[in-house]
């Protein structure tokens, strides 16, 4: 996969809006790592979650142009930065200023991509709407993951596929379990050390 | 915002809303953006969509120019068809205006051409 252009961005914005980083890389090195089953499933539609600065979406849609990409945020500014970079390396795709996948109907996405705020914290720190919101992730910094979790067996469709970016301080295994109750099996696709966290991708379809 | 995607959208997860579906668009700018034709990719989505909900959200805005009301059976063998819905669902863009809950009447500010679809914890179910 192919790295997008990022050229078009004002390095203050990222001020208000997260950017890349190792994590948002690793998340592309993992959907690259699972081309062959992703070619298989020839996704009509994806969507990312949180997408920031829009950089793994792009990434996507160029590897996929006849896939329509859609992406959320909380933060009106990352949903316009998102844009921009969609369009700035000519890929199809829209995005709503929405709270994760709430205002969605069923069983619509082939694809879910979710890097979530991760970081340990404090729970009130996290559930803004700012740059915080991008990064603060409260108790076991699963409080936003956890959410999320809940609305996937609605939101994915039958043979969809939700790939999710962890640490390891999220406890993995438990999210694991909360998605074999909802009847899903996982798989660990890539794992990697980053300076003091290990970050790894999970990828989760309907067993 | 696209048609494509007003056609994904719902306003359910407001308290005592049963379907939030669809959402009624008014919309004081609208935009057309070229986007490169992509027939496979047309012909893939047109079934997963509800043709009935975007043509009425292109007729209330003044695009439904030429667009059919339904699906023929063989509608992927109609170039002319792929191309109008190709406009319809991907080159116009409502850049300002609202969304509107068809059961609560709450309104829904599009800006930017980016709809705000975030409510208060007091109005989620």
């Amino acid at each position: 996969m192919e790295t997008p252009y990022q050229d078009h961005i004002n390095k203050a914005e990222f001020d208000h809006v997260y950017e890349p980083a190792e994590d948002s890389f690793l998340l592309i090195d993992a959907l690259e790592r699972d081309l062959h089953y992703l070619s298989e499933i020839n996704p009509t539609f994806c969507l990312e979650v949180g997408s920031g600065s829009g950089i793994v979406v792009t990434a996507f849609g160029m590897a996929f142009p006849n896939c329509f990409c859609i992406s959320t945020d909380i933060n009106f500014k990352a949903c316009t930065m998102s844009r921009s970079t969609a369009e700035r390396n000519k890929v199809i795709f829209d995005t709503v200023n929405m709270d994760l996948i709430t205002a969605f109907n069923d069983n619509l996405f082939d694809i879910i991509l979710f890097n979530p705020p991760y970081v340990v914290t404090e729970s009130k720190e996290c559930g803004g709407k700012d740059i915080t919101a991008s990064w603060a992730g409260g108790l076991k910094g699963r409080e936003i993951t956890d959410k999320l979790l809940d609305m996937i067996p609605k939101k994915l469709a039958s043979k969809g596929a939700f790939y999710l970016l962890l640490i390891r301080e999220n406890i993995p295994e438990e999210v694991i379990e909360i998605m074999s109750k909802y009847g899903f099996k996982s798989e660990i696709i890539i794992e990697r050390r980053v300076r003091n966290e290990q970050q790894l991708v999970l990828k989760f379809i309907k067993s | 915002m696209k048609l494509i995607t007003h056609n994904m959208l719902t306003s359910k997860c407001i308290k005592g809303v049963l379907t939030g579906f669809p959402l009624a668009i008014n919309a004081t700018d609208i935009k057309i953006k070229e986007v490169d034709f992509n027939s496979e990719f047309i012909t893939r989505v047109i079934p997963k969509l509800d043709w009935e909900v975007l043509w009425c959200a292109a007729n209330s805005i003044g695009h439904s120019d030429g667009l059919p009301k339904t699906i023929e059976p063989k509608f992927e063998e109609d170039e002319e068809f792929l191309k109008k819905a190709h406009h319809v669902l991907l080159e116009i863009e409502v850049e300002e205006g609202h969304l509107t809950c068809p059961e609560s009447g709450r309104q829904f500010p599009i800006s930017k051409g980016i709809p705000n679809m975030l409510l208060t914890e007091a109005e989620v179910q």
